[in-house]
């Protein structure tokens, strides 16, 4: 009886790149059960952002109307209120100009920055790359909002975009460090026989090959700019709002445009969502850099 | 290097100076060392930074145990390949990437008392109305819940990236010594996953204990009327920028700090005995 179990596992072991799952017993009802708990994580995960979308297109009436929930005409007004009357196009063009400039700037600072720490081992300095990480986002705030304050710079772009470069500049040196640990020294070693100085071997041999842990590294920290709140909450002015602070102006202390609401929800999500469905892979990979190596 | 050193060193060191002085008003307004002075005044505070303190520890552990535990489940279901994955992982990721501020502001009107769909979900099933956000007791379990949807899909992607690290060679032993699905999962798969899991744990409190964006969209200043959802962090800017009182909130911040790397300290100490 065990003999014959054992035998058709070990037969059943090669097939294992097959899609259908392998336990022993009942795979069939296995596969049906798996398939459904699936259906319902996606649908747990997928139907909250449905919903927003959904209420981004209704009337004020309809959302408040429960039989309407899933039957209603559909209406652009929202539209309409977010990008007219709210003025959401320059909001729009206030984040991506931080996100761009931030994340441009981190690049340029941190790509040579995670080199020469990989390259020239420096323990020490991967310790400090992630205590930038634990401290607390108010404890970097109340020092710049003191010094900016007092040079009377609240309010402009510069403020924001440095403030913002705080948060990409660990994210882009620690992905890149994991990226040029995983790097051949043997490729930039051979152009330095060749005749290449080290910054010459960085720049035509490392840096080339090292195009997809950039394109990573750029985009979350693209994505951290766009969602980030904290700061620009403090630091940013009327003229330079970014789309998470100008989001409140549909909250009023007693009745909330919900439809306006959700229409800017949607408006500030959708530039990111259409980011993660094109750069899946880079930013899987980057969120979990390091993780696995413990 | 320098540069990034300068980048954390000054800001810190900033705020435990001003956690030493009364700065307070106007950023421009002369201010006085006191000392301790500010941290005798939060230490003793059993009005606002201690139950903050509560809400933090509560909040968090409370989003990280829901946060593995779902993870974990639904890593292990994604784990061995099939039709449509990709797809399956698309959707885990958008809730990852959408902006914090636009997922509370969705949940708000989700979880609104009178015509949020989750209370005409309930009335369906013939369960009364919750007050959810709104509620002083069910405010701060309802954040939990609107963080594990949020972040559950980061836990998923580092077990999964872990997972998929390991050599299936250990669990085709157990199979064939006769071990069930869960004897695999408990005695070989989970235990050479315990480094992944625990650097897991670590990266995703940390953001926690952080936790801002979602608070106070939904909460907004000092986490609600009866600052029934006020953590360390909410409090902290509170004190900063709507009362001004630099001083204090840096007390606070430093505290905080020091909570955060010892909690840190504790699980790489855990980890170490893991590896061993």
């Amino acid at each position: 009886m065990t003999a014959t179990l054992t035998d058709q596992q070990t037969t059943a072991a090669p097939l294992t790149l097959a899609p259908a799952p392998r336990p022993r017993r009942k795979p069939r009802a296995y596969s049906v059960f798996r398939a459904t708990m699936l259906v319902v994580v996606v649908l747990m995960f997928l139907a909250p952002l449905v919903w927003m979308f959904l209420a981004s297109l209704k009337t004020t009436i309809d959302i408040y109307n429960p039989a309407a929930a899933f039957v209603f005409t559909p209406t652009l007004a929202n539209y309409e209120t977010v990008f007219g009357r709210a003025n959401y196009l320059q909001y729009i063009f206030n984040s991506f100009w931080v996100g761009f400039a931030s994340t441009g700037l981190s690049l340029i600072l941190g790509i040579p920055a995670a080199y020469s720490m990989s390259r020239f081992v420096m323990r020490k300095s991967a310790a400090l790359v992630l205590m930038a990480r634990i401290i607390p986002g108010v404890s970097l705030l109340v020092p710049w909002y003191f010094i900016f304050a007092n040079l009377r710079m609240v309010g402009g772009f510069e403020v924001l975009i440095l403030s913002h470069m705080f948060v990409a500049l660990p994210l882009i040196v620690f992905i890149m460090m994991s990226f040029f640990e995983s790097l051949p020294l043997e490729l930039e070693e051979q152009g330095q026989v060749d005749g290449l100085t080290p910054i010459g071997a960085f720049l035509r041999i490392a840096l080339p090959l090292s195009v997809p842990g950039i394109a990573t590294a750029g985009i979350l920290s693209f994505i951290f700019s766009w969602n980030n709140f904290m700061f620009a909450l403090v630091l940013s002015g009327s003229a330079t709002k970014t789309l998470p602070v100008a989001i409140f102006d549909f909250v009023a202390y007693a009745s909330i445009d919900w439809g306006g609401l959700m229409a800017a929800a949607v408006v500030i999500t959708v530039p990111i969502m259409i980011i993660a469905l094109f750069a899946q892979k880079y930013i899987v990979s980057g969120l979990t850099a390091g993780a696995t190596k413990g | 290097m320098i540069f990034v050193a300068l980048l954390i060193a000054f800001p810190v060191g900033w705020t435990i100076y001003l956690s030493l002085t009364d700065a307070s008003g106007s950023v421009r307004a002369p201010s006085d060392f006191i000392g301790l002075g500010n941290y005798a005044e939060v230490l003793t505070d059993t009005d606002r930074f201690w139950p903050a303190v509560g809400r933090t520890v509560f909040f968090t552990g409370g989003a990280l145990f829901f946060e593995m535990t779902i993870g974990m489940c639904i890593a292990l279901l994604l784990w061995r390949p099939f039709r449509g994955q990709k797809w399956v992982r698309v959707a885990i990721l958008l809730p990852l990437v959408a902006t914090p501020v636009a997922v509370g502001m969705m949940w708000r009107l989700i979880l609104e008392p009178n015509i949020g769909f989750a209370n005409q979900a309930l009335a369906w099933v013939g369960i009364p109305a919750q007050p959810w956000l709104s509620g002083q007791a069910t405010a701060l379990p309802t954040l939990m819940f609107i963080d594990v949807w949020q972040w559950t899909p980061m836990v998923v992607l580092i077990l999964l990236a872990g997972l998929s690290s390991l050599s299936d060679e250990p669990d085709e032993a157990a199979r064939i010594d006769g071990a069930n699905a869960w004897q695999r999962f408990w005695y070989v798969t989970f235990p050479l996953l315990m480094p992944v899991f625990i650097t897991a744990i670590l990266l995703r409190g940390i953001d926690a204990l952080k936790t801002f964006d979602i608070l106070y969209a939904t909460k907004g200043k000092g986490g609600g009327s009866f600052n029934e959802a006020e953590t360390l962090n909410i409090y902290a800017y509170g004190l900063a920028f709507d009362f001004n009182d630099y001083g204090m909130s840096s007390a606070v911040l430093i505290l905080f700090f020091m909570m955060i790397t010892g909690c840190i300290w504790l699980l790489t100490a855990s980890k170490k005995r893991t590896n061993r």
